[in-house]
């Protein structure tokens, strides 16, 4: 690698490390934004032009903020825990392609990198994210997040395999692990009209596995006060919090371009260059839109509902889907 | 090994971090201490796997072993109470027995490794980098061993899991129906509200 390969990679990185860290802040606000407005009360409209300040103004809090760690606590892994929430969140962003390859002096691509592998790798990654979750909580010492990451554990560990199902009929349709490829592979059809089950089994997963509502008993404010996360305070709490929205973006991302052709679509007059980008990102808002939707409008599961829900539903449903999909595919070529 | 300055770097790091996260999994005295350090040696472990270009490998090394197994050791220590844990020495007694076979067990793995280079040299093993790269990648030499030239050792792998995954619920079964678990029969034919008499009422019609 020469020393502009180097930087580009490194531009790349960095990129993705902004996304990730200033994300939270306008996605905190638009969500608020929109569940006060279905709900008919204002949301924030104290601080700057009809609230636009207000989650600059809690990062900033958060960032004055006293960090707080619990005498009986675990302070090691008290101390790893957000690391480990953060870590796999940001790792996983580095097999999206945000766009096809563009040309400036020289080819680039869109992404960090092209795993032949990507997918899996986007696993792997959903699945170290628990160890945050657990750590946290069993670290923290408390009853409250004792219980919020047991729950989160087992509700994350179950739906993975859901995910997993879902993934694994589209790959069998691509042909391929890796993204670009399986972006590709949708040149003719979105996955979404062969595979509306595996889409629709992918979202609720997503939705689960982010640990949102109406899947968010981890955090359940009613009986467990915040869940795995509720000793922690300041900027360690944020990463939290930022971690959480990160996962959110990355489902987004990973729903459009398994199942919505990633960046295709018709290229937009006057901006072909940007056409990629601009259909991807409308793709990855509809789906952030679609979670605080849910938020605003679905009562929370109980536990047990929840634990059914997933094994004797869904992963039925995902192995007949998985079964279907490998005939149809053998069927074609 | 050293194919390249990147290559060799990262070798020595991931080398030195796996052995040294895998000493701190021994010595921790408290067990989700080890547990998470055996995650660092599997993370550090599959990093090694990319160098050597197996990236299939190395990801389900993670998602596998990091990501369900460890979680699940994990998931059963959080239950236990740490402070009824016994205070014993991390050393015990098998102490003058581990040293001394440890050390051989180095002496061997340098012998093996340095000592003998045609050893080496003949255990390339079904797939050599040329083969991999003409079946176009790890990932697709792996699904080629696995579909074609051990298909039936993959299967009955499956079978014994699938049997094993099948005996763990029917031994956790047991557990939860105990006044049952002399009376099979019974325990199916009947709900657990009216167990207390249903060993009585067997034991008459035999």
């Amino acid at each position: 690698m020469d020393f502009w390969a180097w930087l580009i990679l490194i531009t790349k990185v960095l990129a993705i490390f902004v996304l990730f860290a200033l994300g939270a802040i306008p996605l905190v606000l638009l969500e608020r934004w929109i569940l006060g407005r279905m709900q008919s009360r204002y949301g924030p409209h104290r601080v700057g032009w009809r609230g636009s300040l207000q989650s600059a103004a809690d990062g900033l809090k958060l960032g004055i903020k006293e960090d707080m760690i619990p005498g009986k606590s675990d302070k090691g892994v008290y101390w790893f825990a957000p690391v480990m929430m953060v870590m796999p969140a940001m790792a996983a962003w580095a097999i999206v392609p945000f766009g096809p390859e563009v040309e400036m002096g020289r080819t680039i691509g869109l992404w960090v990198a092209d795993l032949n592998v990507g997918i899996l790798f986007f696993l792997a990654m959903g699945s170290l994210g628990v160890y945050g979750v657990v750590m946290s909580g069993w670290s923290s010492n408390s009853k409250y997040a004792h219980l919020g990451a047991l729950r989160s554990s087992a509700q994350v560990i179950s739906y993975e395999l859901v995910m997993g199902l879902a993934v694994l009929a589209v790959i069998i349709y691509a042909g391929s692990l890796s993204l670009i490829d399986i972006v590709n592979a949708q040149a003719g059809l979105w996955f979404i009209v062969p595979q509306l089950i595996g889409f629709l089994l992918f979202i609720i997963a997503a939705v689960a596995e982010t640990n949102r509502a109406p899947f968010d008993l981890p955090e359940a404010e009613s009986e467990l006060v915040a869940g795995f996360h509720v000793e922690y305070s300041g900027m360690r709490w944020a990463f939290f919090f930022m971690a959480e929205y990160a996962n959110m973006l990355l489902m987004a991302a990973l729903v459009a371009t398994l199942f919505l052709g990633g960046w295709r679509g018709w290229t937009i007059p006057g901006l072909e260059a940007l056409s990629g980008v601009i259909w991807f990102l409308l793709k990855v808002s509809l789906f952030m839109f679609g979670f605080f939707l849910l938020r605003a409008t679905q009562p929370r599961f109980r536990y047990d509902q929840l634990m059914n829900f997933c094994w004797k539903i869904l992963i039925p449903i995902g192995v007949v889907n998985l079964l279907i999909a490998a005939g149809l595919r053998m069927a074609w070529s | 090994m050293a194919d390249n300055l990147e290559t060799t770097v990262a070798f020595w790091y991931l080398a030195i971090a796996a052995v040294g996260a895998g000493a701190l999994m021994l010595i921790a005295r408290n067990p989700v201490h080890s547990a998470i350090s055996l995650v660092i040696v599997i993370f550090h472990v599959a990093g090694l796997f990319v160098i050597l270009g197996a990236g299939f490998l190395a990801v389900a090394q993670i998602a596998i072993y990091a990501g369900a197994i460890v979680v699940l050791f994990l998931f059963t220590l959080m239950m236990l109470d740490m402070r009824r844990l016994p205070e014993e020495r991390v050393t015990h007694r098998q102490i003058w027995l581990g040293i001394p076979l440890g050390i051989l067990l180095a002496i061997e793995g340098v012998v093996v490794s340095v000592g003998t280079p045609e050893i080496s040299e003949s255990i390339k093993g079904t797939f050599p980098p040329a083969t991999v790269s003409e079946l176009g990648g790890s990932t697709e030499a792996l699904a080629v061993a696995l579909f074609n030239e051990f298909t039936l050792p993959f299967l009955g792998a499956s079978v014994l899991l699938t049997a094993a995954t099948i005996g763990a619920i029917v031994l956790a079964r047991r557990v939860e129906t105990h006044e049952q678990a002399d009376f099979p029969q019974a325990a199916d034919a009947s709900s657990s509200a009216e167990a207390p008499a249903e060993p009585v009422l067997e034991e008459s019609a035999r």
